[in-house]
């Protein structure tokens, strides 16, 4: 057992957990934040998606420890305040950018990474930089056509936000 | 996941200590590999000793051998990237771009943006996947592996099947090369999980010399292919590589592909390396 702290949606966390808790399951399951799911638990489906230190990172492929010191954000810590959504969130429920919903977290947290990088590198996010970007992210529902679309929408709102 | 044992090394030589202090210790850089292979209980290290924190591992430098003008490839540079440097590093370093794009692309093409975070470039040679993109790139370009102990080159390096010629407690630093006045990766993605179903780096050195190197086919992992050196070294262009018989012998054969299949795969992606 270790004592991990790290910087979880702002706030300052700390959990004796075993060293070989995931950072997946020190977030569901010690902090209780449960929008960051687990999906195929084997690194490929990015329904565990969340950022760690500014990067989007697969929290199902990493160790709690590994994150010691870290600022994480999550799904639930994405948006300015409780009672509102992020820019991409309220993007993918204009556009139907799911159906059951459970890759969803990872989708909004690897488009808000993409969006962020590249307006970084100045580059243009193409609706085929999208689909590569989404690599590592599967839906089993909507066929990605909707979530392409919400990404699209949702980097013109943050943009503009 | 079986229980481990965590320690956070604070630099290489810290490392090695905490490794050689370790009953069955094992080096954690992005873990990429490593994290899964635990999780499917394959891998059981008693220890883990995480060198993805230190600063020292980590980075890029490009020293051009021209001083005057802007960078070009095609004017050389010796270049250098800390071992713990993640592929979207490599992917987005900008005098790298310039020095070298081709190794750029390849990183680039690794896993998936998430991966690209967090796995290294040292995780990725020291684990010397059959199917892995850098394993290709450092045989092509000549490169050297610095370890805590010594220096080895790529040719010595790849000894197998996830097999390397490090040394037990034998922890990778940088990997140096020149840039290439040429150089091109193909790569056939697997369309199930996008490692190489076959790779083919080619590099032509400043001095003219053409090595090519192969992954994701060999029966005993990366290799290079002396008949595509040959050919490439007296034309470098798509039309040498058609000249060229590939053999099937000693490739695999596995659900994705017969010998013959990545035989064919070779010349495919050989001509698009040169192409591009």
């Amino acid at each position: 057992m270790t004592k991990i702290a790290m910087n979880v949606n702002g706030k300052a966390v700390s959990r004796e957990v075993p060293d070989n808790t995931l950072l997946v399951e020190y977030i569901r399951e010690h902090l209780r934040l449960t929008g960051t799911h687990v999906g195929c638990d084997t690194s490929q489906c990015g329904a565990c998606v969340v950022h760690v230190d500014g990067k989007a990172m697969k929290s199902c492929t990493m160790l709690a420890a590994a994150a010691e010191g870290a600022t994480v954000t999550t799904v639930e810590g994405l948006a300015a305040s409780k009672d509102e959504l992020h820019p991409m969130q309220i993007a993918f429920k204009d556009n139907h950018g799911l159906q059951c919903g459970f890759c969803t977290p990872g989708m909004i947290m690897s488009a808000t990474d993409m969006v962020e990088r590249y307006q970084a590198e100045g580059k243009e996010l193409t609706e085929e930089a999208i689909r590569h970007e989404l690599e590592g992210n599967i839906c089993r529902c909507t066929g990605y056509h909707n979530i392409v679309k919400s990404i699209q929408d949702g980097a013109s709102k943050m943009t503009n936000a | 996941m079986y229980t481990t044992k965590y320690h956070k090394a604070s630099d290489a030589a810290n490392a090695a200590s905490l490794l050689s202090g370790a009953q069955d210790g094992k080096i954690l850089a992005g873990g990429q590999t490593l994290v899964p292979t635990m999780k499917q209980r394959l891998a059981a290290p008693s220890d883990l000793v995480d060198i993805s924190g230190i600063d020292a591992l980590r980075g890029i430098t490009v020293t051009a051998r021209k001083k005057l003008g802007v960078l070009k490839a095609k004017d050389g540079a010796t270049i250098t990237i800390g071992a713990a440097t993640t592929h979207a590093e490599v992917a987005g370093n900008a005098d790298l771009a310039k020095a070298c794009p081709v190794i750029c692309g390849l990183a680039g093409e690794i896993g998936d943006p998430a991966v690209r975070h967090r796995g290294t470039i040292g995780g990725s040679v020291a684990n010397n996947d059959p199917a892995a993109d850098y394993p290709a790139a450092l045989m092509a370009l000549g490169a050297t592996i610095t370890t805590n102990q010594r220096s080895i080159s790529a040719d010595d390096f790849f000894t197998g099947l996830f097999a390397t010629a490090l040394n037990d407690g034998e922890i990778i630093t940088e990997i140096s090369f020149q840039a290439p006045a040429e150089g091109g990766y193909g790569k056939f993605p697997s369309p199930a999980s996008r490692y190489a179903m076959v790779g083919v780096f080619a590099a032509k050195s400043i001095d003219g010399d053409v090595r090519v190197a192969v992954t994701g086919a060999g029966d005993d992992g990366v290799f290079r292919h002396a008949g595509l050196e040959a050919a490439l070294a007296s034309n470098w262009s798509a039309d040498a590589v058609s000249g060229v018989d590939v053999s099937a012998d000693g490739l695999m054969s596995d659900i994705h592909g017969n010998a013959a299949y990545r035989a064919n795969l070779i010349g495919v992606m050989a001509k698009k390396a040169v192409s591009a």
